[in-house]
């Protein structure tokens, strides 16, 4: 879709090659390859348990694969120190499953802090630079003076989306970003992360549940089953394949439901 | 003019009406640090009309945007009119993407409040945390009524979990503090007495002192320390992870579960341990007596038994009811006024066991004084 309009030749943003993960006896990951471009919203989905999370916790050094390389903008992230790493950590933002802002602080100062860290702005210029990505994120302007508690579940997410994009990253991870919403915060959740790539022009790396937002947001979507990648493509691709697991996962009830409401939209 | 791309803007001198200014640079949020300072100082050129040329701008971000829009509406409240030519169409794009969010930028200015103003919000604010305390107090009252009419709903298992926590996990700690107290007081006292050749008295300091004031007192201040603050923790995380929401939608009181069995352990548990401190201390006072005074332990005991009335030793026991009501309700109350945040069970905590340590010391004070006029 939009990967066309890219130069064939760029660099992907995210090159994941042979990764394995173990945790004590369990396999999670057995050579695991996949590639994002720029510029693509790339989604990660699979069963609960299949390793999407744990794929991404790698993505973002959280956590160290067994083996296998994985290269963020061109650098090999696997056993880098904290130091290498801070440069790369200011180019990429993450958005959590349930938020992780700080409960001590207001929307305003969560995003206000990863600014206060890494720049030498003046705090006037950090507030409007604040407001301005809360409003970004689709947030009304009353929420920036107010704590993440007195928030609603949608508008949480959106404070911490607000706060990956502090620093204006090339590169967003969203973990879950649809997860325990209504639909209509859902399906706003949907247009914002295409707004957010359309307009900045983002990389974006999500994993989800949500077929919904598969079909309406995702360039290409990698489907994780038994450690292994078992179908990348763009939805209309995968929605043919005659891999057992990626019908499974698309054709099951819900699958079917939001596959035939994509089509009567188009 | 450009060094490292950082951002910057020039002006190129004035050709004609029109004023040019030229951005350059990398208009990030790593590049502005330095030309935000510059901006604020800068004396724009006089004339009407000016033109920005911003083709040399090689590099464009939210921040650098929201940086320049914020300076070209400052112009423009001037009463000039800004033409901004040569921005490249992406970075323009970005450009009216900000424009058009900026009224949420404008952060309304807040202003301090005076400050009798804020002394005023603060008691204010003030008197329903009295308040609430108090009805906290009543209904865990009416709670204990419910449970002595109905004493099957008495909960037995957290409550003797509660004594084992409260009370025997505390003995190791309470017995060496009060047994190193009384060592103190004898090491203090043994040089006044030897002056006077009153080396039995002794006897009389360590077991008036123990016994009547310092082991029911310090006693309640490390059980405030110990397990007032983890009541207030219990419950304050219990109410972070909406536990206590959950018990109310099955049909069981917080209070009922949580409060009262926490209270009547610990009605149980501090007497016991001050009995057990008021022990361990005589014995600290009484082996610093030998080694420095030369009073053996029979001789001690002896005067121990004529110096201290069954009144000095039942005053210092009554006590510490009254204070482990105290440690428990304040506890139990401030974990229940934790809102929402991880901060708030730190911030509930500190007030738990400050609140309780001083309102203990305040009572010990009272009950010396109510001896005082009873003459016990």
């Amino acid at each position: 879709m939009t990967t066309s309009t890219r130069p064939a030749n760029s660099e992907p943003v995210i090159e994941v090659r042979g990764l394995s993960t173990r945790f004590g006896e369990a396999v999670v990951h057995q050579d695991v390859n996949l590639v994002v471009h720029p510029g693509e919203i790339f989604a990660l989905v699979g069963g609960s348990g299949s390793g999407k999370s744990t794929l991404l916790r790698e993505a973002i050094l959280l956590q160290e694969p067994a083996s296998g390389s994985i290269r963020v903008f061109g650098q090999e992230i696997v056993g880098m120190s904290d130091e290498q790493a801070l440069p790369l950590r200011r180019r990429w933002g993450v958005m959590f499953e349930r938020g992780a802002l700080f409960s001590a602080l207001t929307v305003t100062g969560n995003v206000a802090m990863v600014l206060q860290e890494h720049t030498q702005l003046s705090e006037r210029l950090i507030a409007e630079i604040a407001a301005v990505k809360i409003a970004l994120t689709g947030l009304p302007a009353d929420a920036g003076p107010k704590y993440p508690s007195e928030l609603s579940g949608g508008m949480r997410k959106r404070a911490s989306l607000a706060r990956a994009l502090a620093l204006d990253p090339e590169l967003l991870f969203l973990d879950e970003p649809t997860a325990g919403l209504d639909p209509l915060s859902a399906s706003g959740i949907d247009e914002l992360v295409r707004n957010l790539r359309d307009s900045l022009g983002l990389t974006i790396m999500m994993v989800t549940h949500d077929l919904d937002l598969l079909w309406r947001a995702a360039d290409r979507v990698a489907v994780l089953g038994h450690g292994q990648i078992v179908g990348v493509g763009t939805m209309t691709e995968l929605s043919k394949s005659d891999d057992p697991l990626v019908r499974q996962y698309f054709y099951g009830p819900r699958g079917r439901a939001a596959w035939e409401q994509t089509w009567k939209q188009k | 003019m450009t060094n490292d791309g950082m951002a910057d803007l020039t002006f190129a001198g004035t050709g004609g009406a029109a004023v040019d200014a030229r951005c350059v640079g990398a208009w990030t949020v790593h590049g502005i640090a330095r030309l935000e300072q510059r901006l604020a100082d800068l004396s724009w050129p006089e004339g009407r009309d000016l033109v920005v040329d911003a083709s040399a701008v090689s590099a464009l971000d939210t921040s650098g945007a929201w940086l320049l829009q914020r300076t070209l509406r400052a112009l423009e409240k001037d009463g000039r009119t800004v033409r901004v030519q040569g921005l490249s169409p992406k970075f323009d794009s970005l450009l009216q993407l900000i424009r058009a969010r900026e009224l949420a930028a404008e952060t309304p200015v807040t202003t301090q409040p005076g400050m009798l103003a804020r002394l005023g919000e603060r008691v204010w604010a003030g008197v329903p945390g009295t308040a609430g305390y108090l009805s906290f107090v009543g209904e865990s009252f009416i709670v204990l009524l419910r449970a002595c009419v109905h004493p099957r709903r008495l909960r037995w298992r957290p409550i003797l979990h509660n004594l084992q926590i409260a009370g025997v996990d505390a003995l190791p700690i309470t017995g060496l503090l009060s047994f190193l107290m009384g060592i103190v007081i004898a090491y203090q006292g043994a040089d006044q007495l030897q002056r006077f050749g009153a080396n039995i008295f002794i006897a009389d300091l360590v077991g008036l002192a123990m016994l009547r004031e310092l082991s029911p007192l310090m006693t309640a201040i490390i059980i405030a320390g110990r397990s007032g603050s983890a009541y207030t923790a219990q419950i304050g995380t219990m109410k972070v992870t909406e536990e206590i929401d959950a018990l109310r939608t099955i049909g069981v009181a917080p209070q009922e579960l949580l409060v009262l069995p926490k209270v009547l352990a610990l009605i149980v548990a501090l007497p016991l341990l001050t009995v057990y401190t008021d022990v361990m201390g005589v014995l600290g006072g009484m082996i610093m007596a030998q080694s420095k005074l030369d009073v053996s332990f029979g001789s001690f005991l002896e005067r121990l038994d004529e110096a201290i009335s069954l009144s000095s030793y039942v005053v210092g026991v009554s006590k510490a009811p009254v204070f482990a009501m105290i440690i428990a309700l304040v506890g139990c109350y401030r974990g229940f006024q934790v809102t929402g945040s991880a901060e708030s069970v730190g911030k509930q905590t500190t007030l738990s066991v400050v609140q309780s340590i001083f309102l203990v010391i305040v009572t010990d004070a009272l009950f010396s004084i109510v001896f005082n006029w009873l003459d016990l």
